[in-house]
């Protein structure tokens, strides 16, 4: 297949070797590029200058959710459409409700925190570029990669390639689209 | 010890720092196993042909799961009278099946979620088995109450849900807090379980071969590719599941305890249930931990990834539990005493001499006497003790509900009304087959499911630290 690749793509032994080349892609400038990695390097979301997560913004929503809902649920339930008389006591408290609405904060808030990383990481994505590497497959096993894609501003065939032979990368090959 | 840069030549008794030698930590991988190696360890247990041993389990377990089927068949066909509830006894044996089993469950998601929270990397060996364990309890739990109300076709009318008459749930009451407390626990348990389970499926999706393997982990991997921009977001949805976890072990045996608490019953109605059922929990749960851990470690050779140093942490903490239960044991006597209540005075007078004084002392020794020999390391490094030790927490526990719920129903205010409770074959078969059926469930995760984290593994060796200057 002729034609731009996806990107270069190169190869790592060791955590502390991807750490510090990540550092220096980073430095570089370039913006559209990633780091592969079995497990999550302490450390690496620094080293590649990324910003806090968006999760939190969607587990928030949901247990603010789940709270108004949980106490709209019910007041609406037991005190507005049919209330309940249990030995004269106030059809609608927000002490009796207490565990329903702190068992549906959390539940919401469960689902805000799961789907958003879903959705902030894209998934599911069942083919991705990447996974043309020859050794994607010990990408999940006890390798590292670094890619960076040819869309970005900075890519350069020939500067890009030798960036990633300084900082230490080895089988430095293009990816297909 | 200072080395000859520190010391200064002018003054040399007196050093620039005065830093403590480093001790050093107990490796959580022995051996300095290799990142493939733990791949390998763990993918093969799912990869390798099915052993024999699996196979005569499996039979066995689904025998005596069927004792749950039939039983369940049997109370549906004929009624709740087939069990051997009758006045003054109308809670028996249901209710503290579904106690223990959910009971059982919150080891687990202390394990994954609030041992993360504290940073305890230890944890990373067990807390997938742990966290199965925890699902596959409240499955087992949940039986209990959805059966015990007869007409099980209308179990739905116990959710929120319109229905004919236009009534909705009474929300004052703790069995209704209980339907939203384990719901929420069950469906937060599997969504913590899954997400942590999809690094580890996309390796397993990786190394696949055969083509149904590669499509069953590769839709369940969702496209997993260990990219960071994913590893980002991961990391901190992780952490916020388990910090929503954390509250949620502590509340939902609270609210079942509450199902006892809120009653006006001598020996029910005490405000130290909810702590007491919490640390209870925990420790049962612990009890089956160590059941399920200690077989799994020696029939696959896993004790390089589950070490001493994690059956230690195991019993220290089943101790430190075990003793909470007993102090809360001796402050009811002492309260009850206190109080100056007769009717509470003789609830504990009549579960330690009364007609179930032979469940109350199995309780006491069990959990009481038995998870004291955790002080001594000789017993904690011998894993036949350590498993005698945890069968005996997991009986004594069931003990304790059935002390809890039996006693004070059966010898209650009006003495004419007292009778001793009697389970029929019915009760124990459908229990002992929850039995099964929780080991079937364990049996089938093991054979199709990464049974560690091991990519949590990996992050947790000293190779992983990219700080680290020796590899």
């Amino acid at each position: 297949m002729a034609g731009i690749p996806y990107g270069q793509v190169a190869l790592f032994d060791t955590a502390a070797d991807i750490y510090h080349a990540a550092e220096k892609v980073r430095d570089a400038g370039y913006k559209r590029w990633d780091v592969y990695s079995p497990f999550p390097i302490h450390g690496m979301d620094e080293a590649m200058g990324l910003k806090r997560s968006k999760v939190t913004f969607f587990c928030l929503t949901g247990g603010v959710s789940g709270f108004l809902l949980g106490m709209l649920m019910v007041w609406f339930m037991n005190d507005f459409d049919y209330p309940l008389i249990v030995g004269a006591k106030p059809f609608f408290s927000p002490i009796y409700s207490f565990p329903i609405i702190y068992e549906m904060t959390i539940l919401l808030a469960a689902f805000g925190a799961f789907f958003g990383m879903f959705l902030t990481n894209f998934l599911p994505q069942h083919y991705h570029p990447a996974m043309n590497y020859s050794n994607f497959n010990q990408v999940t096993d006890d390798k590292f990669i670094i890619i960076i894609e040819s869309s970005d501003n900075l890519y350069d065939e020939i500067k890009t390639k030798s960036l990633l032979e300084e900082i230490g990368g080895k089988e430095i090959t293009a990816l297909e689209e | 010890m200072s080395n000859i840069e520190e010391i200064n030549p002018t003054k040399p008794a007196i050093l620039e720092q005065a830093k403590p030698s480093e001790l050093p930590r107990r490796p959580l991988v022995e051996n300095e196993r290799s990142f493939h190696w733990i791949t390998e360890k763990i993918c093969g247990i799912v990869e390798n042909k099915t052993p024999l041993w699996w196979w005569i389990c499996f039979c066995v377990t689904g025998f005596i799961a069927s004792f749950t089927g039939i039983g369940l068949a049997y109370l549906l066909i004929t009624g709740v009278g087939v069990w051997g509830l009758r006045g003054p006894v109308m809670w028996g044996w249901a209710i503290v099946n579904f106690v223990f089993w959910i009971g059982i469950g919150h080891a687990g998601t202390l394990i994954s979620a609030i041992l993360c929270l504290l940073k305890q990397e230890w944890r990373t060996s067990i807390n997938r088995a742990a966290e199965a364990m925890t699902i596959f309890a409240v499955m087992c739990a949940g039986i209990f109450p959805l059966f015990h109300v007869g007409r099980i076709w209308f179990a739905w009318w116990l959710f929120p849900l319109p229905n004919a008459n236009g009534i909705w749930p009474n929300f004052r009451s703790p069995l209704e807090w209980d339907v939203f407390a384990v719901s929420t626990y069950a469906t937060v348990s599997v969504l913590f379980w899954y997400m942590g389970m999809i690094p580890d499926l996309a390796t397993l999706r990786d190394r696949a071969t055969q083509k149904w393997r590669q499509i069953f982990y590769g839709l369940l991997a969702v496209g997993w590719r260990g990219s960071n921009r994913h590893w980002s977001n991961y990391e901190m949805a992780y952490l916020l599941l388990a910090g929503l976890s954390t509250p949620l072990v502590l509340s939902v045996h609270t609210i079942v305890s509450f199902d006892f608490a809120v009653a006006h019953l001598p020996g029910w109605h005490t405000t130290i249930l909810p702590p007491y059922f919490v640390a209870g929990a925990i420790f049962s749960g612990f009890g089956m931990v160590l059941t399920l851990v200690l077989p799994l470690r020696a029939i696959y050779k896993l004790h390089d990834l589950i070490t001493q140093y994690h059956i230690d942490c195991i019993c220290k903490i089943t101790l430190a539990t075990g003793s909470m239960v007993g102090y809360a044991y001796m402050i009811e006597f002492f309260i009850a005493w206190y109080g100056a209540n007769p009717y509470e005075g003789f609830a504990f007078i009549n579960r330690a001499f009364g007609p179930y004084a032979w469940a109350y002392w199995i309780m006491i020794s069990c959990n009481v006497i038995s998870p004291q020999l955790f002080w001594f390391k000789k017993v904690r490094e011998n894993p036949a003790f350590v498993f005698i030790v945890a069968i005996f927490v997991n009986i004594g526990m069931w003990f304790e509900r059935f002390v809890i719920v039996v006693t004070s129903l059966a010898n209650e205010f009006m003495p004419a009304n007292w009778d001793y409770f009697t389970p029929t074959i019915v009760d124990i078969f459908t229990f002992i087959g929850t039995f099964g059926f929780f080991s079937l469930l364990f049996l089938l995760f093991l054979r199709f499911l990464p049974l560690m984290a091991f990519a949590e593994i990996k992050a947790v060796t000293p190779q992983a630290n990219p700080h680290n200057n020796h590899h």
